[in-house]
């Protein structure tokens, strides 16, 4: 009897184990077959005159280049904002803020930032930045409300990059008579930064593959020529593919395909620079 | 040279600050743009077209019934797809998987969340929904369950990372008194680890449906667009159309200031809230839950 | 003649754990000043009242006063920046920073605003000559500090804080993580240090403070019970409870 259980008890936990080995499978195994799908249905697209040419015949052929660069722009002018901002609030919360009902506001709101459905941004952004403040349908007026929502992410990897640094460094180094912002510069910083790092690029893979909220800020449906300035519309990677998939009747397969390779590559890379520079540190770290 | 110090501390320390309660300012202004564009539809259109099932705005049919019950059925669906696998997948990960095995499936679940939805909307339409149409026998691939379906794939990684976290965060002596009492290593999971990361596990699901409400290109690009009521477990099997996608597809073509545009933005303020809602109430569960973890250590 | 002069300190921290209560103490120059007794009795929370290390602790309250050549440094207009160059600490676990050897040992004289290379290199090896490690890593200061062994790193941590030409020494169980040669020298470097500096020691044993104190002073549960010179300290103690202490009937 006795043994009956034990050999029932490992039966279980050998049906169990198989079960969730097969539920992590079914979660990983879409991914791969997407990535490896994509690049097989894509690469015949792939040609230099795809990426350096401007679409003709209604998008229906020509190359993609302002479409990359559109991406490419917004995703420099996401940076621009939200970066520094967001590093910044970060040093805030980890290394000045105390716990307090103001902290704690600051903290759900961020929690709430990072909730808020991407199209709402965009309807935040046509509000503030298209009509109010009078940027048009502009890639600045995009970049902006893409920032507003990468925020939160860079804010929280950056907040947790800062805190995984020992205390024992601050202490130290106020008792050398540095001050708190000598201390954070000199020290902190350079010990978090590849974890703010991996963080910041995880954050801007996000706002390039994002299309809603540049639905109604800047995104322009077709253009024949680069922008020329931040006041300017600009195609994008994501939402050309959108265009292409879903409101241009009879597009080439192959085009579309291809569009979604660029994109997946764009994001691709950024994931894996992300992931190597968080890796890299691990290993390099000595505390 | 110290008055110069003390000076550039003085401003860099006021700037950090400011960067601080800049989210607090953000969350404010969203909330007052969506309010000072969505509220005018309560003066604007009728309040029994606003409650009414019928979704067409060229005659000033304004229900937004149909938008929110197809919101709720793709989550319903996404939730289902995406609750047992991404628990299923976060305690593989924490609990069973080898080292090496977690260095690969760490990254890769990563990777699906940062997946473009486009991509996914688009890949949807292209094979999900056809095999779809022919598998299940519909007339249409473009349903309600289509979405749901890649939904779900879109919410398995919040729901992973964040039980993932939470698993993690159970202390290793518990699993060792267990182990020491005799329990298998399954028992342990189920009877010890999990209930200790109960809380956890909540907020990733409510997080996971979080995100599955606010999705907006895949469902617009999948879920066939027909806002209709959705009332039953049926309408899976048909078109609907989501709050989000209804903003996202309509936005774009209204005149700003008409009635339809300030329609838009209400529905915009209401997934304001109920992302806020949401958020709140997942952050809640874990305060709740350290503090009681504090009452218990002290 | 008496360096730092204690008058009645108290203090509190928010979450109530440690205190002191009504500390009076005079501390001479040029001396090695023990502060010893059982672990919570308040000897690290005075060390770091005296270079204001406190300040980045929540306390409650705090009352009393410190004076460092006359000075009340408790003050809230105290410059603490200049005050913490001033007097060098010494931490209980070793604290390299994430530099070179070098770049520990000039990280202080660089926040001070010193530039000049040579005045650099001429503090890089008075300092390491001074804590006994010039030897041991003169041909490699710019390797990664965090490679030296753990006695190693403790005295270079000595040596940066004697590169800011310190007058104080703060020094809070300095050789807790040591084995016994690497304490006997960080030991032997104190003897030679106390003709210079005021030196401030929390020992990690009875042995240790007896070894080493000229001065000595006994806490138990943030209050001073005796204090006096530490060769009639340790062999006759005046109060019950030293005496009981000392001779390790408890603690």
């Amino acid at each position: 009897m006795k043994r009956l259980l034990s050999l029932n008890r490992h039966l279980v936990q050998q049906i169990g184990y198989t079960a969730l080995t097969l539920m992590a499978v079914a979660t990983v195994l879409p991914i791969i077959a997407v990535v490896i799908y994509i690049l097989i249905q894509g690469l015949p697209a792939i040609s230099t005159e795809f990426l350096t040419g401007f679409p003709h015949d209604g998008m229906r052929a020509g190359g993609i280049l302002p479409a990359i660069i559109g991406t490419l722009y917004l995703t420099v002018g996401t940076a621009i904002f939200s970066v520094p901002l967001g590093i910044a609030a970060a040093i805030y919360l980890a290394e000045y803020a105390s716990d307090t009902p103001l902290t704690r506001t600051i903290r759900i709101a961020i929690i709430n930032l990072a909730g808020i459905p991407s199209v709402v941004y965009g309807l935040f952004g046509l509000g503030l930045f298209v009509i109010f403040l009078n940027f048009g349908t502009s890639i600045l007026a995009a970049s902006l409300t893409l920032s507003i929502m990468t925020l939160p992410v860079i804010i929280s990897t950056a907040e947790e990059s800062l805190r995984s640094v020992p205390q024992a460094f601050r202490t130290v180094s106020i008792s050398l008579g540095a001050t708190r912002w000598q201390t954070i510069r000199r020290i902190v910083l350079k010990e978090a930064l590849p974890g703010i790092l991996t963080g910041v690029i995880l954050g801007l893979e996000r706002a390039a593959g994002e299309t809603a909220p540049i639905l109604f800020t800047g995104a322009a449906f077709f253009l024949p020529r680069l922008p020329h300035s931040p006041f300017d519309a600009t195609m994008a990677l994501p939402y050309h593919l959108f265009v292409i998939s879903t409101q241009v009747p009879e597009m080439p397969i192959q085009i579309q395909y291809g569009t979604a390779l660029v994109l997946l590559v764009f994001v691709l890379t950024m994931n894996v620079i992300a992931t190597v520079i968080r890796s890299r540190a691990r290993a390099k770290r000595q505390w | 040279m110290e008055k110069s110090l003390n000076w550039r501390e003085f401003v860099i320390t006021r700037l950090v600050k400011a960067s601080g309660y800049s989210a607090i300012l953000f969350v404010a202004l969203i909330f007052f743009f969506l309010v000072r564009e969505g509220l005018p539809t309560f003066w604007k259109a009728d309040i029994t077209s606003l409650l009414s099932t019928r979704w067409y705005p060229i005659e000033e049919y304004y229900g937004i019934l149909p938008l929110i019950t197809g919101s709720l059925i793709v989550t319903l669906g996404a939730t289902l797809v995406a609750v047992p696998l991404g628990i299923g997948t976060a305690v593989y990960i924490s609990e069973i998987a080898p080292r090496w095995m977690r260095e690969i499936l760490k990254p890769l679940v990563e990777l699906l969340g940062g997946l473009p939805s486009v991509v996914l909307g688009f890949l949807g339409i292209l094979l999900l929904s056809p095999f779809l149409r022919v598998f299940l026998d519909l007339p249409t691939g473009l349903t309600a369950l289509t979405g749901s379906l890649l939904l779900g794939g879109i919410a398995v990684p919040t729901v992973v990372s964040v039980a993932e976290d939470a698993l993690d965060a159970v202390p290793r002596a518990y699993r060792e008194g267990a182990w020491a009492l005799g329990a298998t290593r399954w028992q342990t999971i189920w009877r010890v680890t999990f209930p200790a990361a109960r809380s956890g596990v909540l907020t990733a699901i409510m997080l996971g449906i979080g995100r599955a409400i606010g999705e907006t290109m895949t469902v617009m690009m999948v879920t066939g667009n027909a806002p209709v009521l959705a009332l039953k477990l049926g309408s899976l099997f048909s078109p609907v159309r989501t709050m989000t996608a209804t903003i996202a597809a309509e936005m774009g073509e209204v005149a700003s200031g008409s009635t339809h545009y300030h329609v838009l933005f209400f529905i915009g303020m209401v997934l304001f809230l109920i992302s806020m809602g949401v958020n709140i109430a997942a952050s809640s569960v874990v305060f709740r839950a350290k503090k009681r973890a504090e009452r218990i250590l002290s | 003649m008496d360096k730092i002069i204690i008058e009645n300190l108290s203090l509190q921290y928010a979450d109530g754990i440690e205190s002191l209560r009504g500390i009076s103490l005079n501390i001479r120059e040029k001396a090695v000043t023990v502060l010893f007794g059982p672990a919570g009795g308040g000897k690290s929370t005075l060390l770091r009242c005296l270079n204001r290390l406190n300040d980045l602790t929540e306390v409650k309250a705090s009352s009393g006063k410190i004076l460092i050549d006359g000075k009340n440094i408790l003050d809230p207009d105290v410059d603490v920046i200049a005050l913490r160059r001033k007097i060098g600490m010494v931490f209980a676990r070793p604290v390299v920073l994430p530099l070179s050897i070098r770049g520990n040992l000039t990280y202080g004289l660089e926040l001070a605003g010193e530039k000049r290379r040579s005045k650099l290199e001429e503090a890089v090896e008075r300092s390491l000559k001074l804590a006994a490690l010039w030897e041991e890593v003169n041909d490699r200061l710019d390797d990664p500090a965090i490679a030296l062994s753990g006695g190693q790193q403790q005295r270079l941590c000595l040596a940066r804080s004697l590169a800011l030409q310190p007058e104080i020494i703060l020094l809070d169980e300095p050789t807790s993580g040591l084995d016994p040669i690497s304490t006997g020298k960080v030991e032997a470097a104190l003897q030679e240090l106390k003709k210079e500096y005021t030196i401030i020691l929390v020992p990690h044993s009875v042995q240790q403070a007896a070894r080493t104190a000229d001065y000595a002073a006994f806490f138990l549960q943030g209050e001073l019970i005796e204090y006096g010179e530490g060769q009639s300290l340790f062999t006759a103690p005046r109060q019950k409870r030293t005496e009981e202490y000392v001779t390790g009937r408890f603690g």
